[in-house]
């Protein structure tokens, strides 16, 4: 199961200035542009954590408005720069977060989180009883992609989330996303270009609280835009 | 020391004690909640704090003063003595409820809205753990104070270690006033070590 995400005419005070967007179900989008030019606000539109001043934001075609949000957001994964685990938790318990919020059984919830602790390369036997605070930072964001993964959400929302890490890190973490590509509707915040077209099909390019590129990614650095150029210029990708 | 004293001196360390747990108790029960409050109303938040700290300027001699002659809840006696140890232990507990949940990292708040915590789950589940090394530290800060400040409440009919102290002034008869004194600060540290270990052990936890 995956949801199609819209935004019709969003506005949000001097942050985003007419935003309209259309994801089907299953896509997967990478929202891109500098600091500030709204792209982390559009993500957290999607999931109610903001709310438009105008406009509105449908999931599945219901706007947000008549929408339960607390149990939308059990149906969505969120990914977050920092992983957001709770410290006071060990690992399975961070994980087991969701389904016990939807009262799987706990059984069913051990299941669900030694596979996806597997899938991430992360044996539960192993991790399940450590603390955030005993592990790597690669680590810490791999187990927030498994907790937000584990209940099989209809969209996943990464927020910048590899952002904090190294280099290699980071790319083993888009490795690891790359492979897990669960059937959700992805929507993913960076304002690296590489690791953009790396994990999405589709690139948006935001500027000054407004979508100035929506294209295939392959088709993203074919563009004329100056900002495009920039953007290709400092992702240096591979020709 | 004669047996009838070293009895003397159990029994008032015993009502000192007795004093200091039901306001500190009492504390508890009203200042969490209010520091709790205060972080999600910043605005009525602000004016709660300030109101709670001019309590905290009042002297204490003054304090237990203007209490006697309110209805109700002043006169002499032990009751007006707690009800001025409660007022001045709100603050660190209110303060320290309220520092501690505000200090609880945005991007673990943040995590636990997004993935479906309702604002109750997200208080007892996230928030109030996370705080509650701090919140301890705040009950410490407020056993020890109260356990100083409860020596006063002799002057307004209070008992407890202040009648030595007071007896012992008046009659300038210093063993008097250490009868008082010496386990009034041996209470304080007491309760400063066993809390500290407390906090301590929630930090840990919390790893």
């Amino acid at each position: 199961m995956s949801s199609s995400i819209e935004l019709r005419g969003i506005e949000v005070d001097a942050i985003l200035r007419g935003i309209s967007l259309r994801i089907g179900a299953g896509e997967s989008v990478a929202f891109v542009g500098r600091s500030g030019a709204g792209k982390t606000t559009s993500l957290r539109l999607i999931n109610g954590l903001v709310k438009p001043s105008r406009g509105e934001v449908l999931i599945d075609d219901i706007p947000l408005a008549r929408t339960d949000l607390v149990a939308l957001r059990r149906r969505s994964g969120y990914i977050i720069q920092g992983s957001g685990l709770f410290p006071h938790r060990t690992v399975y318990d961070n994980v087991a977060t969701v389904p016990r919020l939807l009262g799987w059984d706990e059984p069913r919830i051990k299941d669900a989180a030694g596979e996806v602790m597997s899938r991430i390369g992360m044996p539960l036997e192993k991790f399940g009883a450590r603390y955030p605070r005993s592990l790597s930072g690669g680590e810490q964001q791999r187990v927030g992609i498994a907790r937000a993964m584990v209940a099989n959400p209809s969209m996943l929302l990464c927020d910048e989330p590899f952002g904090a890490l190294d280099p290699i890190v980071r790319r083993e973490l888009q490795e690891t996303f790359r492979e897990l590509r669960s059937d959700a509707t992805i929507v993913f915040v960076t304002h690296d270009l590489a690791e953009a077209m790396r994990v999405a099909q589709r690139v948006v390019l935001f500027d000054d609280g407004r979508i100035v590129s929506d294209t295939p990614s392959a088709d993203f650095p074919k563009q004329q835009l100056p900002l495009v150029r920039q953007f290709v210029a400092a992702a240096s990708l591979p020709s | 020391m004669t047996a009838s004293l070293f009895r003397d001196i159990l029994r008032v360390t015993g009502e000192h004690m007795l004093i200091v747990a039901i306001a500190v108790g009492v504390a508890i029960v009203l200042g969490i909640p209010l520091g709790i409050y205060c972080t999600r109303n910043p605005r009525a938040g602000r004016v709660a704090l300030r109101v709670i700290d001019a309590i905290q300027t009042i002297p204490s001699l003054a304090l237990f003063g203007f209490l006697i002659p309110v209805p109700f809840i002043g006169g002499i006696g032990m009751r007006t003595a707690i009800v001025a140890l409660i007022l001045y232990s709100l603050l660190p507990i209110v303060r320290n409820t309220f520092v501690g949940i505000r200090g609880v990292d945005p991007v673990v708040r943040d995590a636990g809205v997004a993935l479906g915590l309702t604002s109750r789950q997200l208080l007892f589940d996230v928030e109030l753990p996370l705080a509650m090394p701090s919140i301890v530290a705040g009950i410490r800060i407020a056993t020890v104070i109260g356990i100083g400040v409860a020596t006063i409440a002799a002057a307004v009919g209070g008992g407890g270690l202040g009648t030595f102290i007071f007896r012992g002034v008046a009659m300038v008869d210093t063993r008097l006033i250490l009868a008082g004194a010496l386990p009034a600060a041996a209470l304080a540290l007491i309760a400063d070590v066993v809390l500290s270990a407390v906090e301590r052990k929630l930090m840990n936890d919390e790893r």
